[in-house]
């Protein structure tokens, strides 16, 4: 790929939805027309004031937003270089920020007048976001999730029968979210009529990729307007933990044309880019065809998809949104990785420094600042993304740590 | 100029029935045994030979074509096996067409070209790729029609009287029509709605029509071959593999036997 010069790079994707060379709608044709349709319904909710503003009201009371930036004085002091700011979408009700995403989906299939949500998950979390919003709007909800999550996620499972939604194993494959995803796709293949497919990450076929960065873009824009608001400026960096990539695009995309603003994806290194245990699509995989979208994507030398590895059970996805590849490629965005161990420090750190427990994911961001922060000097303004809340990750962590719950 | 799948249809026409498509895996459950069933079905009563090219995420496939694929691929089956299985029986036979179906990553990352030169070196017919609509015409089915071989193109009951133009412009070969909503091998196909969207389809198109997904029996075959080309058997014969096997899933002296014999049987049902 060339790195030629553009204009923008919040213009993407185009009418056949490529960033670039990645995106598109590599799907079967039954799905074809239903992708087509709800291209249409999302562009004419996104032209429409009353949707956004039905959105916003929902976001503002029942989500919680605008989530704090705050200054996390003293793991700055400790780390003695840049001053940090956590983005705080921990503190959405659920506890991450894929509540973000599946209001607006959930607005979306209402106006469609679709009364059958299915939802895919690998941590839950998403499955937990989707389920509350149905519960919220008395929508019938359907959670595939494979069968090896279930057994690792117990917590969150029990959450989504609670919220009234039917979780469904997904026993194909390697049974973990990459089935889970091809198990909603062949629901919705088989249910075309009634059901709306309401997609977690920024990743699926067009519009997908496009309308998840749109309905997740509230984080960047926010955080844009609190730090010109606490600092008179827009920060210096953004770091963000990437899996599918939503909570990183969100808090990227209102920053991609301020060209001064350095950005820096961190992916799941697992065990170490070495070896084969990691779940770092873009420093570690290459690009190919999988769930609707061109991307790049973790796979052995014939095409078959290989399972990823993160200590993180929601980073641990083989692909990566279409769009994150294509920032890669032109080099706005920088892709780097953390190992388990890592983010495992990283999580402790900021349970004893701030009073937070972070979800793995946003602890291999957090591991990434720590490497980089003290060599930054004290005016460089960091932001990262403190995007979930680890309360679901304690028993992963009570169990390496050798602690008996 | 004529190809295999042309001049089959055309043959099967003045025969006055429809044509028997037969899918099994490439490699299921594994080279060897594979060789000898697709060797065995053009007598067995198959006019036209599917293979699966094995996929770890295969998103429109039901469990019995899902797990052929993962026996395929844990028997060490790869793209270019499944390329050197068309040759070795092309070796033997000229003349039934060969079609290859599966989905597009595994043909990207082999090459597009490189994939299109070896397939009609090997004797590759057509190509049927799950995951490109027409919408994706660029990647891999124009390429496909300059290096002649048939596109064929999936065709779905949501392939309603504004979109069917689209879906036929590149296509060729035939039109494989799929007869349920969802996804390989669950459903039983409707027969009479089924005959009814043929019938809406032949609008669009004069190319021979497929019918499959769902079709399992004798009756079920000769049900739809009445009003169309040709019937698709596959998730059956998949099963029958399965079911074949010992509890170590290893081929028993039944497998290959247990897929001519079920074939033999429906080719009945679409010739009576």
């Amino acid at each position: 790929m060339t790195t030629a010069q553009v204009n923008s790079y919040r213009t993407g994707p185009d009418e056949k939805g490529l960033f670039g060379i990645y995106g598109g709608r590599f799907v079967a044709e039954t799905l074809m027309p239903l992708i087509l349709e709800l291209e249409q319904a999302y562009k004419d909710a996104k032209a429409d004031p009353s949707f956004q503003a039905e959105l916003d009201s929902f976001l503002e009371h029942y989500v919680g937003r605008p989530s704090p930036l705050y200054f996390a004085e003293r793991l700055t002091e400790h780390l003695g270089g840049a001053k940090i700011y956590f983005k705080r979408d921990e503190l959405n009700h659920t506890g991450a920020h894929k509540i973000n995403n599946v209001m607006g989906q959930i607005l979306l299939a209402r106006r469609m007048g679709k009364k059958r949500i299915i939802a895919e998950t690998g941590a839950g979390q998403h499955g937990v976001a989707t389920a509350t919003a149905c519960a919220r709007f008395g929508l019938e909800c359907i959670v595939y999730m494979g069968s090896v999550d279930i057994e690792r996620q117990k917590p969150n499972v029990f959450r989504m029968k609670l919220l009234g939604a039917e979780v469904v194993p997904a026993l194909s494959g390697s049974r973990t979210l990459k089935d889970a995803l091809n198990e909603a796709l062949r629901d919705w293949v088989a249910n075309v009529e009634d059901t709306f497919y309401c997609i977690g990450t920024v990743a699926g076929p067009h519009p997908y990729p496009e309308m998840v960065r749109d309905f997740q873009s509230v984080i960047g824009v926010e955080t844009k307007r609190q730090m010109l608001a606490r600092e008179g400026r827009l920060p210096d960096s953004l770091v963000a933990a990437i899996g599918g990539g939503s909570n990183a695009m969100g808090l990227f995309h209102p920053f991609l044309d301020d060209k001064e603003v350095e950005i820096i994806g961190v992916e799941a290194a697992g065990l170490g880019l070495r070896t084969k245990k990691h779940a770092a699509s873009i420093t570690g995989g290459r690009p190919g065809i999988l769930h609707g979208n061109r991307t790049y994507l973790l796979m052995d030398d014939d095409g078959q998809i290989t399972e990823g590895h993160s200590i993180s059970a929601g980073l641990d996805y083989p692909g990566i949104g279409p769009e994150h590849s294509w920032l890669h490629d032109m080099k706005r965005v920088q892709y780097v990785a953390a190992t388990d161990k890592e983010a495992l420090a990283a999580f402790q750190l900021c349970c004893k420094l701030e009073g937070i427990i972070p979800a793995l994911e946003p602890s291999h961001a957090l591991a990434h600042v720590m490497k980089i922060a003290p060599m930054r000097p004290k005016d460089h303004l960091m932001v990262m993304n403190l995007c979930g809340r680890g309360d679901k990750d304690i028993f992963t962590v009570a169990d390496i740590l050798g602690v008996k719950l | 100029m004529t190809g295999r799948i042309e001049r089959r249809f055309a043959e099967l026409k003045q025969k006055g029935r429809a044509a028997l498509v037969t899918f099994v895996t490439a490699g299921d459950p594994d080279y060897e045994t594979s060789l000898k069933i697709i060797k065995g079905l053009p007598r067995a009563g198959a006019d036209i030979i599917e293979f699966g090219m094995p996929f770890t995420d295969p998103m429109a496939d039901g469990p019995a074509i899902q797990a052929a694929g993962l026996r395929a691929l844990h028997s060490g089956q790869t793209m270019k096996k499944t390329l050197k299985l068309v040759r070795e029986f092309r070796a033997g036979d000229k003349e039934t067409p060969v079609v290859l179906m599966g989905y597009y990553n595994p043909i990207y990352v082999y090459g597009v070209d490189r994939f299109l030169k070896d397939a009609k070196a090997a004797g590759v017919d057509g190509l049927i790729v799950v995951d490109l609509p027409p919408e994706e015409d660029d990647e891999l089915c124009l390429p496909a029609i300059a290096a002649d071989i048939n596109f064929i193109r999936l065709a779905t009951p949501t392939t309603d009287d504004n979109r069917a133009p689209a879906v036929f412009r590149n296509t060729s070969g035939f039109v494989y029509y799929v007869s349920v909503l969802g996804i390989t091998g669950t459903k039983a196909p409707d027969i009479k709605s089924v005959g009814k969207n043929v019938n809406r389809l032949r609008k669009h198109t004069s190319l021979p029509i497929a019918v499959g997904f769902g079709v399992k029996t004798a009756v079920q075959a000769r049900a739809i071959a009445k009003n169309a080309d040709g019937v698709v058997v596959g998730s059956a014969l998949v099963s029958a593999i399965k079911d074949s096997l010992t509890k170590a899933g290893k081929p028993s002296p039944k497998t290959v036997k247990a897929v001519h014999l079920l074939v033999s049987d429906i080719a009945r049902g679409v010739r009576s």
